[in-house]
C-alpha cells in the first residue's frame, strides 16, 4: 500500500492511526467497541470486543422454571422481544409434547410479525440515520408506536414485553386490540411506502450503501449469517418456511432476496420483508376472524400442568391455587430430554437448545443469538472500507446489543 | 432453494458414518426427531470434515456449538455440542464429543466453520474447553481476568436465602 506520510528509516513512529470507535459511541447504537488500525480514513484491520453487557443468561436459566425464563428472553434482542418470548414458549411446548389450536398460532403470527416490523423498521431508519437521513427514523416511530400500542393491549407492556404463555396467550385479544391492528393494516402501507421513497431510489444513500460491506453468500454461510443478511447474499433460507412454525405453512409469502449481500440490498430485503409481514398480518388478521362463536373465544390450549390458571380464579378458587403456585415454583413434571427449537427472529434464526434432566429448571440452556455470530464477520466486512462505510455496515448488520452479549 | 423429497434419512446417516468410521466409534440416538450422536474426542475433526465433504451428506451449516457440563460422568464431564444443518435437503443433527475435566482438549472446527471461531472461544470462556489450533482462544464475554469457567455445575448461583450479605442497597435488607 502506498502511503503519503514517508517515515525515516528506524523510525518508531507507525503510519496507522489507532482509533478507539467504542463501547459507548453515538455512531454504535449498542454498547460495542471496535479498535481500528486506519490509515487515512480507511480500515487496515480492526479487533472486535463485545460482553459490556453480559448478564449471564444462560447461567440464571439454570436456576430458573420456565415462566421465570420468558422475561430473560425479552431482554436479547429487545426490538422484537415477542419473537423471543414465543420462540421460547414453542421450545418448551416442543420439550411437553403439547400442541396449540389454530387460532393461538395465527394470534401468534400477527404479533410476531409485528414484531418483525418494528425490529425492521428500526434497523432500517437507523440504516438512514447514520448516512445523514434522519427524518425517515422520526417518521417511522409513529408506526413502532402503534406497534407497541397493540402489544400493550395484548400483554401489558411495551419492551419487554414478556407475552404469552405455555400454551397460548394470557388472554384474549380484546376488541382495542383488534382495532388497533386494522388501523395499523390501513396506515403502516402508506409510510412504508413513503419510507421506501425516501431512500430506495435516492441517489445519495445508493452511492453510500452500495458495494460497501458486501459478503459472498459462501462467505456468509459459512460464517453462520442467517435472517435478511443472509437472505442479502442470496441464500433464501429462512426458518419460517424450512422448519414452520406456529402455522406458518398456511400462509402464502415470499422470501425476498438479494444479490451482493452489501448494505443497500440488506436495507433492500428487509423492506421487502416489511411488505411481505404486512401480507401475512393481513392474512392472519382474516383467518382470526373467520373463528366464530365459541370457536373465537380459545386463546390458549389446554394444559392445566404449564398455562397459568386466571388471575381471578387463583384469589378464589383453591385448584387454581395450586396450580398456580405448582407451575411458578417449577413443581409440575418437565420430561427428560433434550431439544433444539428455533425461530426467524428480527435478524436472524433464534435457536434455543434445552437439556432438561427433568428437573424443576433446564439443566442447561443455550440461545442461539444470530447476531453474536454474524458479528465475528464484522471484520471482515469492513476491512479495506472507509471508516464512514463501516458505521453503516454496522447498523446495516442489526446488531443488538442485548442479544450479542446475551 | 428445492426442498428435496428424497432427503435421506437418519438410518442412512447412521449407515454413511459407521461406514466410514466404524461401529464402535458411533453412539447414536434420536430425540425429539433429531439425529443425535456422539463420538470419541479425537476424531471430531474427521467426522465434522466427512459430515461437510461427503456429497450425499452435505452438512455445511454450522447452527451451533455450545459446551455443556456433567460433573458425575467421569472422564467425560465437558462436553461440546455441535448443531448442524443439510441447508439443501433441511436437516438437522447434533453431534457431541466428550473430555475429560481435567484436560478438556478439544480439536477447533474453526478452520471448517469460521462462525466456529466466536462459538468455541464463547465455549471456552465458560466451560474451559481448549480448542487446539484455535487462533485466539480468549475469553469473549467475561473479563480476561476471570479465573474460573462460570457455567460449570460447581459454581452455583449465589443463594437466595442467604442472611450475610447487606443487600440494603438492593431493596433487599
Amino acid at each position: 500500500m502506498e502511503h503519503h506520510v514517508k517515515l525515516p528509516e528506524g523510525s518508531i513512529e507507525k503510519l496507522t492511526t489507532t482509533l478507539n470507535l467504542g463501547p459507548t459511541h453515538p455512531a454504535t447504537h449498542g454498547v460495542f467497541q471496535n479498535i481500528l488500525e486506519l490509515d487515512g480514513e480507511r480500515i487496515i484491520s480492526t479487533e472486535q470486543s463485545v460482553g459490556f453487557i453480559h448478564r449471564a443468561f444462560e447461567k440464571l436459566a439454570e436456576r430458573r422454571p420456565l415462566y421465570q425464563i420468558t422475561p430473560i428472553t425479552d431482554r436479547l434482542n429487545y426490538c422484537s422481544s415477542p419473537i423471543n418470548n414465543m420462540g421460547w414458549h414453542l421450545t418448551c411446548e416442543k420439550l411437553l409434547k403439547i400442541s396449540t389450536p389454530k387460532r393461538v398460532d395465527y394470534l401468534r403470527v400477527i404479533i410476531m410479525e409485528l414484531a418483525r416490523i418494528s425490529d425492521h423498521l428500526i434497523c432500517n431508519s437507523i440504516v438512514g440515520v447514520d448516512s445523514g437521513a434522519y427524518t425517515g427514523f422520526l417518521y417511522v416511530m409513529q408506526q413502532r408506536e402503534l406497534i407497541y400500542e397493540i402489544y400493550e393491549e395484548v400483554c401489558g407492556s411495551r419492551l419487554t414485553t414478556n407475552i404469552g404463555r405455555v400454551g397460548g396467550f394470557e388472554r384474549n385479544f380484546n376488541n382495542i386490540a383488534f382495532q388497533k391492528i386494522e388501523k395499523f393494516l390501513v396506515e403502516y402501507p402508506k409510510v412504508l411506502k413513503e419510507f421506501g421513497n425516501l431512500f430506495i431510489r435516492n441517489r445519495i444513500f445508493m452511492d453510500r450503501l452500495q458495494n460497501t460491506g458486501g459478503i459472498s453468500a459462501e462467505r456468509a454461510l459459512n460464517y453462520g449469517f442467517t435472517g435478511p443478511n443472509l437472505r442479502a447474499a442470496g441464500v433464501d433460507y429462512d426458518v419460517r418456511v424450512h422448519s414452520p412454525y406456529s402455522s406458518y405453512e398456511d400462509f402464502d409469502f415470499n422470501v425476498p432476496v438479494g444479490k451482493t449481500g452489501d448494505n443497500y440490498d440488506r436495507f433492500l430485503v428487509r423492506d421487502a420483508e416489511m411488505w411481505e409481514s404486512l401480507k401475512i398480518i393481513e392474512q392472519a388478521y382474516q383467518k382470526v376472524q373467520e373463528f366464530k362463536g365459541t370457536d373465537a373465544d380459545v386463546f390458549h390450549a389446554e394444559v392445566p400442568e404449564y398455562y397459568l390458571p386466571k388471575k381471578e380464579d387463583v384469589y378464589t378458587k383453591m385448584e387454581a391455587l395450586i396450580w398456580h403456585f405448582k407451575i411458578i415454583m417449577g413443581e409440575t413434571a418437565i420430561p427428560k430430554g433434550e431439544v433444539y427449537n428455533s425461530v426467524e427472529g428480527g435478524n436472524g434464526e433464534l435457536g434455543f437448545y434445552f437439556v432438561s434432566d427433568g428437573g424443576r429448571t433446564p439443566y442447561r440452556l443455550h440461545f442461539r443469538r444470530p447476531c453474536f455470530i454474524y458479528y465475528q464477520a464484522y471484520e471482515e466486512l469492513i476491512k479495506n472500507g472507509l471508516l464512514s462505510d463501516a458505521i453503516i455496515t454496522m447498523s446495516s448488520l442489526n446488531l443488538i446489543a442485548g442479544e450479542l452479549d446475551a | 432453494m428445492e426442498l428435496n423429497n428424497m432427503a435421506i434419512t437418519s438410518a442412512e446417516i447412521l449407515q454413511k458414518l459407521t461406514q466410514k468410521f466404524g461401529e464402535d466409534a458411533i453412539h447414536s440416538y434420536e430425540s425429539y426427531g433429531m439425529f443425535t450422536f456422539e463420538t470419541d474426542k479425537d476424531i471430531n475433526l474427521k467426522v465434522l470434515q466427512f459430515l461437510y465433504e461427503e456429497p450425499s451428506l452435505n452438512f455445511q451449516f454450522l447452527t451451533d456449538l455450545c459446551g455443556i457440563h456433567y460433573p458425575d460422568n467421569t472422564g467425560k464431564e465437558i462436553g461440546v455440542v455441535y448443531h448442524l444443518h443439510n441447508l439443501v435437503e433441511n436437516i438437522r443433527i447434533r453431534y457431541k464429543v466428550f473430555a475429560p475435566k481435567d484436560a478438556p482438549n478439544i480439536f477447533t472446527a474453526s478452520k471448517l466453520f469460521s462462525a466456529a471461531n466466536w462459538m468455541e472461544r464463547e465455549t471456552y470462556d465458560f466451560y474451559g474447553v481448549n480448542f487446539i489450533g484455535h487462533p485466539k482462544l480468549k475469553r469473549i464475554l467475561n473479563v480476561d481476568e476471570m479465573d474460573y469457567f462460570p457455567l460449570r455445575k460447581e459454581y452455583p448461583l449465589e443463594d437466595q436465602t442467604r442472611i450475610d450479605k447487606d443487600d440494603e442497597m438492593f431493596g433487599r435488607g
